[in-house]
């Protein structure tokens, strides 16, 4: 056992602790972004100009008519910027651009006294269009070839011989749509002026670094001149990963300009149509399994729509190509990978990172063969697991497989599936109009960042004279309970109870350099530094108290008037970890999180409307940190993933006409988030036991991402009780989401043993090889190479 | 008369020169009471949620609405209780300490419109059980809702010397006549009729859930509001030879007021978008708008509902079936009120209420479908059919009705009826369903309600 896992016997880590800001959400104290406007004496409203056009070059732009709008300070445009106009590292996102590339690009914004004033003279000015192609569906781009950045292939042994010596070969297209953060706290930065000509944006940021960064090349400064806070947000899911910047930047300008505090928070419709989202895939594969139903090869092309920039989509794509294997031995596999150029949103990091994506297209393959291979789903499933001592396609060990069995056997067991699977039979047998399933999915995910640069944190740990502790680290409190775990990583390592230590917010001036709050490895790397820091602390407190055992606060009044330093800079790095992104092989994962969902479903075959009955999980989250934060983590990820897969319907305008590229699902009324009324019926979600994993903070396990994953149970219930409307053997090809139209007409597919999407036998649908003229992916392609 | 105010959290804030589009969020939130948040800006996600107190009999009823929607003008004279006068970090509410401690807040940002929603429940004269619905309208992003649940079912009795139950044993506070630059509430139907005649350009407000939206995301301005949600004559519910329900009225009301006597409505409240809606939505409101959609209006046709239209002139009648005259058109004046809807009685003896949605609760229709048999000896003796969301007006479906009409009510019956219902209205694409289903749908309809019956025993 490593030290850094090691826990000691009355550790504050793995009680099950509220949130650590619980008491101030619920009373409405807890402070976000916009609510320091009113704290904020002479801020200005900031309001975006945006393009009504998917695709056009900005041939006039005249501000005069907003000045005349009363209350309208300034109009920022290009002009303006003193350093680069860009929003991204990659430099491909022109902060006013001149050729505007989605419906809701902003051409330039206004500041008013007020919002109303901003939004008037923002509809005052007057801004003229030469309209350009533009391509909408991730279909269009494909047939167009229509394509950013580099084009990865993961390859192990050989597809063709797999496939030629396979029982069965089958092949057929999956396509999944993207999905909105919807955090409910929309994008939001206040910028000021300070002392000195000091920039100081507090901002939604999940990477205050980057938002740093990035502000300071808009204003032609260097990084220390510019000060990020995060203090919590409302939610951010991915959407704030690479999202805040622009706007974070828009309110500087603005700021640096007219010396006055500028706020630029945007509504939920300029959110949903101004902001990146899920990418949606669209795959092509074939797949053979030999007679007992193991998979002997996959080939497959998984295209994402990227949008209008590149922002993360090649790391997004990366993980996609590394998760399409899930749990599963897969012995030939090529699975390449290429990220569409198309006129929407520029598509971004959210919950998974391409994970589910990937991992879908291997549920999906599973869910349509095994009733044409004629096995049950669940074993199926089960029989394609990873055994100790395979790797993954990329070459990474697949170390603990047998938790994916534990999980899968627990799962089984405390959820009665067996008995259940024969109720839901018979059930089935006695209704015409309404059918049953349950189905169970597993999940493995790969937890640091790939880019392994990342993979890196600090901490700042304060012990001051009075014994109390304030600690700072570089990642950020979006509800995930990072704050949480890691005050208590805090009061473990010191030995000292929960109450002695307070978390200051995020902040680029106290901790520099940091990686986003994303990938699930927050808690790993930032407790990771903050242990580290204290350890260094307790390290001089233990010389200090030689053995005599002083109370805290009389060891740390002792060492202050022995001049023994009482605060420490902590940091950390993820050991054994390597990846070669031109290649796509390596060891990018410092381990796998796991876990297993079963999900009983009824589906009215009238409407297609249908309700999760119940809901058992068995998540791997190691030894926990904080138990009540992962449950909810658990729960919440699940909830998110069953809204991607069954409910919320990202639509796009891809007609002709001129809503065009027009995002048509923009609002809260028209995109719909699970509600109470999604909730299963009954939920049991418990933590596998024995789940300690060594060289990690405390035996802990990451929990932020895998959970969503766990939803697939869920989409895969839907598709058998879909089936059980037709003869015995029906393969359904479900869409994502599955929504109720989507299901009834599945219902109505399996009804009249309508056309089998699924191609048997060779060469079947080939997927798209890929291009040797592409690039490979850089070394840097998470971030610019400059 | 004192200057116009609403107390907030047990203390007067003046509105002073608060305009009409001044939502009562941003007006609390101005006063640096930031608890409440915008999520949606339409009523949707309940991140804005407080309580008001309403009247309630002879008492006041803690009712949690939309602060998003409501003009802060509304509010005049008004009392207001945000989840920062709820309780403090140090001393919490009972639903806020059962969220806290059971992980109900995750980020947070949904959780003081959860604690408005869950507070008014908790409050809820006679409450046992506590009831999900009330807040069917909250949405939450990070938690799943299962420990929201358990928070809510945790609940117990509030102590007889809690301060907001004690509130509830007096009276809510009156309606207060309002005139501001651009926003008048009139003291009654005459007053409000005079200031329609004087501001012909005037927007009309009641609950202001679909203005509201209009105001937040659409940007619309009214040159001058009325609000007539307050007007006596526009509050009456009379339950006798035939129903008379006063267009003031909240959904929330309409359902507590006619206590289950029309069956046909209590299959429609729990799928009329949410509780805090209901609360703030009128059912004047919802015909008012004339939306295609709008689910009341459906269920109004089946059930051969007439409006009460009032003006200077006096009153007239219109049949809800004429009443719609195109895409949120109708055939009421500029110069006129919806003073109340009638619905006459005997009740038919059949009635269903069938919404297809994207989600199960809380959603816009694809197509609303409201069905009454009046069904004598085993045959269909008369048929009201109401559709929502298949052409630009709510309509009836006159070709269905026919095909039933003076048939036996058997399957045979029901599957013709609905061969010729999938074939009703002018369906289109859109965002929310594909014209196919929404055909498909309505012809469904007929037949899930059949089975529904055929396998319990009776058709409801």
């Amino acid at each position: 056992m490593s030290h850094l896992s090691d826990r000691p016997g009355d550790a504050v880590v793995g009680l099950a602790l509220p949130h650590e800001s619980a008491a101030l959400h619920v009373t409405g104290e807890a402070l976000y972004t916009d609510d320091l406007v009113i704290r904020t004496p002479g801020a200005l409203h900031a309001h975006p100009v945006c393009s009504p056009h998917p695709h056009a070059r900005v041939s006039r732009v005249d501000t005069e008519p907003a000045l005349a709008v009363a209350g309208v300070v300034r109009v920022l445009t290009a002009d303006d910027v003193p350093g680069i106009n860009d929003a991204g590292v990659k430099h491909d996102e022109p902060l006013f651009p001149e050729i505007v590339m989605f419906v809701g690009h902003a051409v330039c914004w206004v500041l008013g006294e007020t919002l109303e004033a901003a939004r008037l003279g923002a509809a005052a000015v007057e801004v003229d269009y030469e309209q350009l192609p533009a391509v909408v569906a991730l279909t269009e781009a494909i047939d167009a070839e229509s394509f950013q950045g580099g084009q990865p292939v993961v390859t192990r042994g050989d597809v063709e011989q797999g496939l030629a010596g396979a029982a069965h070969v089958f092949s057929g297209i999956t396509e999944m749509a993207g999905q909105e953060h919807f955090y409910l706290e929309t994008h939001a930065s206040l910028a000021l002026v300070d002392e000195g000509g000091q920039v100081f944006v507090q901002s939604s940021t999940q990477h205050p670094t980057e938002t740093q960064e990035i502000v300071a090349h808009v204003l032609g400064r260097q990084s220390h001149e510019i000060t990020v806070q995060c203090l919590r947000m409302g939610g951010g899911f991915g959407g704030k990963e690479m999202q805040p910047h622009g706007f974070a930047a828009v309110a500087a300008l603005g700021a640096t300009l007219t010396g006055r505090p500028v706020r630029l928070r945007l509504n939920r419709t300029h959110d949903m149509t101004m902001t990146g989202k899920r990418h949606g895939f669209h795959a092509q594969w074939r797949v053979g399994f030999d007679d007992d139903g193991r998979f002997t090869a996959l080939e497959a092309t998984l295209t994402s729509d990227g949008g209008w920039s590149l922002d993360l989509s090649e790391p997004v794509l990366a993980r996609a190509l590394c998760h399409v294997d899930n749990a599963y031995w897969i012995p030939h596999v090529r699975v390449h990978g290429r990220v569409a150029h198309t006129h929407k949103t520029s598509q971004t990091a959210f919950r998974g990172f391409g994970g589910p994506q990937g991992m879908l297209v291997i549920e999906d393959v599973l869910g349509r063969c095994a009733p044409l291979l004629g096995i049950d789903p669940v074993e199926l499933r089960r029989r394609n697991f990873y055994v100790d001592g395979q790797a993954t396609p990329y070459g990474q060990p697949v170390r603990h497989p047998e938790r994916v069995v534990a999980a899968w056997d627990q799962v089984l067991e405390t959820g009665e599936v067996a008995r259940r699977r024969r109720e839901v039979a018979e059930f089935n047998a006695g209704h015409e109009h309404v059918k049953r399933a349950l189905a169970v999915t597993p999940l493995k995910f790969g937890i640091s960042f790939n880019f392994t640069a990342f993979n890196q944190a600090g901490a700042l740990v304060h012990v001051y004279k009075d014994g109390s502790v304030l600690i700072n680290h570089g990642g950020t409190e979006m509800g995930q309970g990072l704050h949480t775990k890691m005050l208590q990583v805090a009061a473990t390592s010191l030995g000292i109870p929960l109450q002695r230590v307070r978390l200051a917010p995020t902040r680029t001036d106290k901790v520099p350099n940091t990686s986003a709050t994303a990938a699930s490895s927050s808690a790993d790397l930032n407790g990771g530094a903050v242990k580290d820091a204290c350890e260094q602390i307790t390290t001089r407190l233990r010389e200090v108290d030689a053995g005599r055992g002083l109370a805290w606060d009389d060891l740390v009044r002792e060492a202050y008037f022995g001049r023994v330093q009482l605060w420490a800079a902590g940091f950390y790095r993820t050991e054994g970890i390597h990846w070669d992104s031109t290649a796509m092989q390596g060891h990018p994962f410092k381990y796998f999180a796991y876990g297993v969902a079963a999900a009983e479903v009824e589906v009215d075959g009238f409407t297609g409307a249908h309700t999760t009955r119940r809901v058992d999980i068995v998540q791997d989250a190691g030894d926990s940190l904080s138990p009540l934060v992962d449950i909810g983590q658990v729960e919440g990820g699940f909830a998110q993933g069953v809204g991607w897969l069954t409910l919320e319907d990202l639509r796009w305008d891809e007609s002709d006409g001129p809503g065009r590229g027009r995002l048509t699902t923009q609002s809260a009324s028209t995109y719909k988030l699970p509600s109470l009324g999604e909730l299963p019926d009954e939920l049991h979600v418990a933590l596998l036991e024995q789940a300690h994993e060594d060289g990690v903070v405390y035996g802990s396990k990451a929990v932020g991402e895998p959970p969503l994953m766990l939803a697939f149970a869920v989409r895969e219930a839907l598709r058998e009780a879909a089936a059980a409307f037709g003869p015995e053997g029906t393969s359904v090809d479900l869409p994502s989401p599955a929504t109720p139209e989507a299901v009834f007409w599945a219902v109505e597919q399996a009804r009249t043993s309508g056309p089998d999407h699924v191609v048997d036998g060779l060469p079947g649908i080939v997927p798209d090889p890929p291009d040797p003229d592409a690039p490979a992916l850089h070394p840097t392609s998470e971030r610019s190479a400059t | 008369m004192t200057e116009p105010h609403i107390t907030v959290n047990g203390r007067p804030r003046a509105l002073g020169a608060t305009p009409a589009h001044t939502n009562a969020l941003d007006f609390l939130r101005g006063l640096g009471l930031t608890g409440a948040k915008e999520g949606c800006a339409e009523g949707e996600c309940g991140a804005c949620a407080v309580m008001v107190a309403r009247p309630d009999g002879e008492g006041s009823r803690w009712t949690p609405v939309n602060a998003c929607l409501v003009p802060a003008a509304a509010l005049d004279g008004q009392e207001v209780v945000t989840a920062e006068g709820l309780g403090s970090p140090d001393d919490l509410h009972p639903v806020q300490a059962e969220l806290a401690e059971r992980g109900g807040s995750q980020c947070g940002y949904c959780t003081p419109g959860f604690v408005c929603s869950m507070a008014a429940e908790y409050y809820r004269p006679g409450r046992e059980d506590f009831d999900l619905h009330a807040i069917g309208g909250n949405l939450c992003r990070c938690t799943g809702y299962r420990p929201i649940r358990d928070a809510a079912a945790a609940l117990g009795p509030a102590p007889a010397d809690d301060p907001f139950a004690e509130r509830c044993m007096h009276a809510a506070p009156a309606s207060v006549p309002t005139r501001l630059d651009d926003f008048a509430r009139p003291a009654d139907l005459h007053d409000a009729l005079a200031l329609l005649a004087e501001h012909p350009d005037a927007t009309v407000v009641a609950g202001s859930t679909d203005w509201g939206v209009e105001v937040n995301l659409r940007g619309r301005r009214a040159s001058y509001v009325v609000a007539v949600d307050r007007l006596p004559e526009l509050r009456q519910l009379v339950v006798g030879d035939e129903i008379e329900i006063g267009a003031a009225l909240t959904l929330s009301e309409v359902e507590a007021g006619l206590g289950g006597s029309v069956p046909l409505l209590d299959r429609v409240w729990p799928l009329f978008a949410s509780r805090l809606i209901r609360n703030g939505a009128t059912i004047g409101g919802n015909l008012g708008t004339a939306s295609p959609i709008g689910d009341l209006a459906p269920a109004l046709l089946a059930l051969d509902a007439r409006l009460v239209l009032a003006s200077a002139d006096g009153y007239r009648e219109v049949a809800l079936a004429d009443y719609f005259t195109g895409y949120r058109e109708s055939v009421k004046r500029p110069d006129e009120l919806i003073r109340s809807v009638r619905i006459p009685t005997p009740l038919a003896s059949h009635t269903t209420f069938r919404k297809i949605s994207k989600r199960r609760l809380d959603d816009i229709s694809s197509v609303a479908v409201a069905a009454a048999l009046d069904v004598v000896d085993g045959t269909v003796a008369r048929a009201r059919i109401g559709l929502g969301g298949v052409a630009a007006t709510p309509i009836r479906a006159l070709a269905t009705e026919a095909a039933l009409e003076g048939r036996p009510w058997t399957l045979d019956t029901v599957e013709e009826a609905a061969a010729v219902m999938a074939g009703e209205g002018t369906p289109i694409d859109d965002q929310r369903a594909s014209a196919a289903y929404r055909s498909a749908m309505l012809g469904n309809a007929l037949r899930a309600w059949w089975s529904e019956g055929s396998q319990e025993g009776e058709s409801r």
